[in-house]
């Protein structure tokens, strides 16, 4: 068995670190969005009216029953084209990042309107009754008195939903864009030591996916006592 | 002030409710009581519209409950509610408990708002506590602020559904106080309580509840005196037995 050379890691550091805070951008916008949009699809899933409870239910079952990288493989072939034909942008110009973005934050948005639904369902009925009785709107009552507890109940989920994220980021190889993962495997290819650059990245993963889920486990712990 | 007229409600084929009518005037102190499950905090819900029902009419300061037009929020505003586990809202300091509210519904000023918390606070013996949050308090000291967070919206009326009955009896005594003097001051109350000897203090009527019916609805002495109903007569002397 060939000897391993790491040589190439010090020299293509620069464009590694290109590509984890392409990996980091990507993961830090797509939660962001897909917490928003995820909060919306919640309350709507826990509306009485049964047209928007309708639309979230349907909505999050059919992105949690297909595959991520198909979405994300739509998006880069329809996103562009669509983009192109609404505000006639120039073909040149790389829509492969923000395509990646919304395909990102659409899928991840179901996965959280469900953490977000338990979340808000873990507040007991009686903190609603009393924000409603001391004349609050249901709208109020939701911002002001539901989602605050909500929120600190459902961190630890949303995080660790965030860290598989991160390493869901890595199937942006499809369009090739150049994330960690991406960067890695170029480099690689380029020098003829792909497997020491996928053992390097992949060491890389683990450390950070590691360390953490251990510091959300210590939140909890903490949250807890 | 409260004026429930043939009210039923039921949840599919289970009722819940059976005709109730009652009348509370102002100034008048009502406690209602009965066995669990007879129906006494789904009553008290439907007088703020926090619980729908089918039949009948609720009129509260001349405003129909029941009615779809009626803006729920604005009327609930001004009916003081309290609950058996408090439900002060945990992630606010006692005195953003009481001014929240204030400031998001009544439109008060913040300075306002505070101020007016404190007063109250100061009223139900707990001026000290203003910056702690509820879980640091006790049971006792807990639903006094709920009072508090109540009476700073101004109510025309308040609302007890068993303020006691979650509390470690050591601390009933310094909530029921609480709600002595306020009856004593004039405040119109509707009680759920088995607390009788809250009922014979400052009760003008007791009703009592069975299986989702008013079976008494009767002054104070007339209740204690004699009660018509043997299903009160036996809840009754339960009671007296503790
Ligand atoms: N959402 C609901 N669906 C079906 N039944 C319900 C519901 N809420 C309450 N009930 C039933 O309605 C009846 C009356 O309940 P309610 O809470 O008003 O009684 P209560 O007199 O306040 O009893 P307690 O002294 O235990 O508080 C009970 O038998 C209860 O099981
Ligand atoms: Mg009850």
């Amino acid at each position: 068995m060939a000897e391993f050379d790491w040589s190439s890691i010090p020299g293509a550091w620069p464009f590694l670190w290109a590509g984890m805070q392409t990996t980091l951008e990507i993961t830090v916008l797509a939660v962001a969005a897909g917490i928003v949009w995820g909060t919306l699809l919640a309350i709507m899933r826990m509306s009485d009216i049964r047209l928007l409870s309708w639309f979230a239910a349907s909505y999050v079952n059919l992105f949690r029953s297909i595959p991520l990288v198909m979405v994300l493989l739509w998006f880069f072939l329809i996103v562009p084209a669509l983009l192109e034909s609404l505000f006639s942008t120039p073909r040149t110009s790389d829509t492969r990042l923000s395509s990646a973005l919304v395909a990102f934050a659409l899928f991840e948005a179901a996965y959280y309107a469900e953490i977000i639904r338990a979340g808000i369902q873990s507040v007991s009925r009686g903190q609603s009754a009393a924000a409603l009785a001391l004349g609050m709107s249901q709208s109020q009552t939701m911002r002001l008195v539901i989602l605050p507890q909500a929120v600190s109940n459902m961190v630890p989920l949303l995080l660790t939903q965030g860290i598989i994220l991160f390493q869901d980021t890595s199937l942006v190889y499809v369009s090739s864009l150049a994330d960690f993962f991406g960067a890695a495997y170029k480099v690689g290819d380029r020098d003829g030591r792909l497997v020491e650059l996928l053992l390097f990245a992949g060491a890389v993963y683990f450390a950070i996916c590691f360390s953490a889920s251990m510091l959300v486990k210590h939140f909890q712990k903490r949250a807890g006592s | 002030m409260i004026s429930i007229r043939n009210v039923s409600k039921h949840y599919g084929s289970f009722q819940v409710l059976s005709d109730c009518s009652t009348e509370v005037e102002k100034g008048e102190v009502i406690v209602v009581c009965g066995p669990s499950g007879s129906g006494k905090s789904t009553l008290i819900k439907c007088v703020n519209g926090l619980e729908p029902f089918q039949q009948g009419e609720i009129v509260v300061n001349g405003i129909s409950v029941g009615d779809p037009k009626t803006k729920l929020a604005k009327l609930r505003a001004h009916v003081g509610m309290v609950f058996q586990n408090f439900e002060l809202f945990p992630h606010m300091s006692v005195s953003d408990n009481l001014a929240i509210a204030q400031i998001k519904v009544l439109g008060r000023s913040r300075e306002e708002a505070i101020g007016r918390g404190l007063k109250l606070l100061d009223r139900v013996g707990l001026s000290a506590q203003a910056e702690k949050y509820p879980g640091q308090l006790s049971g006792g000291q807990q639903q006094r602020v709920a009072i508090a967070r109540a009476l700073a919206m101004d109510p025309i009326c308040m609302l007890f559904d068993e303020p006691t009955s979650a509390l470690d009896p050591e601390m009933v005594k310094e909530v029921l106080d609480v709600m002595v003097d306020l009856a004593q001051e004039g405040m119109t109350m509707m009680v759920v309580s088995h607390e009788m000897g809250f009922a014979r203090r400052v009760a003008h009527r007791v009703i009592f509840m069975d299986q989702g019916r008013i079976v008494e609805d009767a002054p104070k002495e007339e209740f204690f005196g004699q009660p018509r109903s043997e299903r009160a007569q036996q809840f009754l002397s339960k009671i007296l037995q503790h």
